[in-house]
């Protein structure tokens, strides 16, 4: 079902974030208590790079569709 | 016999009347004293006449025998009768056939043997035989009445059995055997007198010249005798003489007797071929009698000629007869002489003729002197003879009377014999021609029968012929008109069962058109039947569930129109899923799109350009924020404006709501970017149930049109 795709992929999104996140605030704080002396903006960093990291993989993925890949092309559809 | 029943009442009544009377008229007297000597009167005058007619039938049956026999015939018992009173009917019909038959038998010929005669007629005349008997009956017809019926039963028994016209063909071939049985009787008599014939020819022959071997024995003897008498030989010669005499005396005895042999041979071969005649006589043939009599003839010269041969011999011996006593006296005068002489001159012996040198003259004196005595003696001797001379001579001549007598009769005898025997030849030889002419004579008038009954019977035919044409051409008539009824019957009926079978014709193609029409209409009933299975699979759809796959639909829909291409065409047009998987119905269709509906809503801005996370929250806030109508009508034509996608769903979901399933996926094919992608599926399936829909339709809206089409006959 095509219009269920979305969902995975927001639910694939919503894993991959809470993955990243997790992950990137627990470096954070890994890094913060260990390299940085317990300071937060590691874990903001960290928080920050697992939500881009998310938001980039979760974008990539919607879009996946459109990009061109090398070995496939995907047929334009002209409007009007 | 006929007079017997009216002179018996010409008895009773003289009887009744003649007599009776004055016993009438007692009767009538004594009627007025008693009636009991009445009655006595009528049974006594009963008696009387019963006893009178039966003295008077017995008396004229002695007078006339044919009433006798008429009387035995009629009357039972009255032949015993008539036998105790009169003894044995002379006359009785069993005597009369024998008689008749008798004299049938002896014609007018009593010495012929007549029974080959009789025979022979009989069986040349089967055929005609009534003819023959009338014949003969008429001939005979001076007999009586009574022996025609005897002679007809006579006649009867020698043919063989009842008389009935024999058959064409029976006679012929009775003909044709009796023919042959007289050709073997025929050539066996012949044979057999040929050969006795031949063989006492032969033994005749051998006798005759026996006879005359011995008659010219007889007579060379006699000559012989007659010189040795005669003849003054020397005395050498006379041994000589003698001793031929002997010689000729010895040849002439075994001739004789040869001659006597071969007579009797001959005497013998004649009785057997005599015999052999009289057998070949016996037989009833008539082509053997010719032969019969040129045998009888052969026999008769054979004899003759023997006899005569014989006579000769005869005549011959006798003549020797008297030459030998006329030597004998001579020799015993010789001897008588001899002995004087030697009783005078006892030393003399031997022939007194060769001694004339050795005689003395005392014994020549002797010797003359008894000559001179004997000459003496001689001379009275021949004077006393002289003088008996006459009486010798009668006595001689009644001798010689006696035996000519005697040889007369003999010769008369045989010449009797002779010719009572050529005289019978001659009778037999002219009573072969006289029965030979009565045959012909017989024929002819056998032809002139036998034309008069042709004759006769074609006039009989003529007539019949006439009667029985008319006959035939009524039922000739009749004939056609049944026919023409039959064949005016036959027409009609013919015309009926010509309409019935065109009418049955017909009916039967009626029939089979029809059975042709139901065939196609089952057969389109089957389709539809099928098509119909098909569009009820395709109800089967559960709420988002596919329906079940219309393989087995289409499977079914391809079995039953399998020579209808069209249907072919349609059943192999449905898409491929729709046959394995099936496909959704329209409502879940509709509900499911209803759940779209938001999912398009939201990322209603996104498309290839337009695809990042910001959009997505752009998307999303717009699709929060913005409300269009649930559903819009869509217009007639789309403008720009109306290819947004909010506007789209508004028009889908109103088509869908419509059940217009078709023009809600045209519109949601107008989405573009994400949006199309999310319906993606849900158009792929709308697409195919649409096909699947149209197929279905199209196929029974053909259904529809063949069983329409096949009420009508083709």
């Amino acid at each position: 079902m095509s219009e269920k795709e979305l969902g995975k992929k927001w639910d694939r999104c919503l894993a991959d974030c809470a993955v990243k996140v997790g992950a990137g605030l627990g470096l954070g704080v890994v890094f913060s208590v260990v390299f940085f002396k317990r300071h937060t903006w590691p874990i903001s960093f960290g928080l920050g790079t697992g939500l881009g990291m998310a938001y980039s993989n979760c974008q990539n993925d919607l879009r996946s569709h459109y990009l061109l890949h090398r070995s496939m092309k995907v047929g334009w559809t002209k409007q009007q | 016999y006929s007079l017997s029943p009216c002179y018996v009442s010409l008895a009773l009544y003289k009887c009744l009347y003649g007599r009776a009377h004055p016993t009438n008229l007692q009767h009538h007297r004594h009627y007025t004293s008693g009636e009991s000597s009445g009655a006595a009167k009528v049974v006594a005058v009963g008696l009387v006449t019963l006893g009178s007619s039966i003295g008077g039938t017995v008396l004229y049956a002695k007078w006339d025998p044919k009433f006798r026999t008429a009387v035995e015939k009629n009357i039972p018992y009255s032949d015993w009768l008539l036998g105790m009173a009169l003894g044995p009917n002379p006359y009785s019909p069993v005597t009369a056939h024998k008689k008749q038959v008798s004299k049938f038998i002896t014609p007018k010929y009593p010495t012929t043997p007549p029974d080959h005669l009789n025979g022979s007629l009989l069986c040349s005349l089967n055929s005609v035989l009534c003819f023959c008997v009338s014949e003969e009956c008429k001939e005979c017809h001076h007999h009586g009445d009574t022996p025609v019926p005897a002679m007809v039963e006579a006649v009867d028994s020698m043919t063989e059995g009842p008389l009935k016209e024999r058959p064409a063909e029976e006679v012929t071939a009775r003909l044709a055997q009796q023919e042959q049985e007289d050709q073997d009787i025929l050539a066996s008599v012949s044979a057999s007198l040929e050969e006795s014939l031949a063989s006492s020819a032969k033994t005749t022959l051998q006798a005759i010249g026996a006879q005359e071997a011995a008659l010219q024995a007889i007579g060379s003897h006699t000559h012989k005798l007659k010189e040795a008498m005669e003849a003054e030989v020397p005395p050498d010669q006379k041994s000589a003489q003698w001793r031929d005499l002997e010689t000729a005396l010895a040849e002439r005895r075994s001739t004789v007797n040869d001659a006597g042999a071969a007579l009797l041979k001959a005497r013998d071969a004649l009785d057997s071929l005599r015999s052999v005649i009289d057998k070949a006589k016996e037989s009833k043939v008539a082509a053997v009698q010719p032969l019969v009599l040129a045998a009888e003839e052969n026999l008769h010269s054979m004899v003759v000629d023997l006899d005569q041969a014989v006579t000769k011999v005869q005549s011959a011996e006798s003549e020797a007869k008297i030459v030998s006593q006329y030597t004998e006296l001579v020799n015993e005068a010789k001897r008588q002489f001899q002995k004087e002489l030697s009783s005078l001159t006892p030393e003399i012996q031997a022939n007194w003729k060769g001694l004339t040198g050795k005689l003395s003259a005392d014994d020549l004196n002797a010797l003359i002197a008894h000559a001179h005595r004997r000459i003496d003696q001689l001379n009275r001797e021949l004077a006393e003879q002289r003088v008996r001379e006459q009486v010798h001579i009668e006595a001689a001549l009644e001798q010689q009377k006696l035996e000519d007598q005697k040889a007369l009769d003999k010769a008369v005898h045989t010449a009797t014999q002779h010719s009572k025997e050529e005289a019978r030849l001659e009778q037999e030889r002219k009573l072969s021609e006289l029965r030979e002419v009565m045959e012909a004579e017989m024929r002819t008038q056998l032809r002139r029968q036998a034309a008069a009954h042709t004759d006769h019977l074609r006039d009989i035919l003529k007539v019949q012929e006439q009667e029985l044409r008319s006959e035939a051409e009524q039922m000739l008539e009749q004939e056609t008109h049944y026919r023409q009824l039959t064949q005016e019957q036959l027409d009609n009926f013919t015309l009926d069962m010509n309409a019935a079978y065109a009418r049955l014709k017909g009916m039967e193609e009626a029939i089979d058109s029809h059975v042709i029409a139901e065939e196609e209409a089952r057969k389109a009933h089957q389709l539809w039947l099928s098509v119909e299975a098909l569009s009820y699979t395709l109800k089967t759809a559960g709420s988002d569930l596919p329906t079940k796959p219309l393989e087995s639909a289409v499977q079914a829909i391809q079995d039953s129109c399998c020579n209808n291409e069209f249907a072919l065409a349609l059943a192999s047009a449905l898409p491929e899923e729709s046959l394995r998987r099936g496909v959704y119905s329209e409502a879940s269709l509709r509900s499911r799109f209803n759940s779209l509906r938001s999912m398009v809503r939201r990322v209603a801005l996104i498309d290839e350009s337009h695809n990042s996370l910001y959009q997505y929250f752009l998307s999303y806030l717009q699709a929060a924020l913005l409300f269009e109508e649930k559903q819009a009508m869509p217009p007639t034509q789309l403008t720009n404006e109306d290819l947004d996608p909010f506007k789209l769903l508004s028009y889908a979901s109103y088509c869908l709501e419509h059940e217009d399933l078709e023009l809600a996926a045209k519109f949601v094919n107008q989405l573009r970017g994400e949006a199309r992608r999310v319906v993606q599926d849900w158009l792929t399936e709308a697409r195919l149930t649409l096909e699947t829909r149209q197929v279905v339709t199209l196929l029974s809206a053909y259904a529809n049109a063949v069983g329409l089409g096949t009420t009508q006959a083709p």
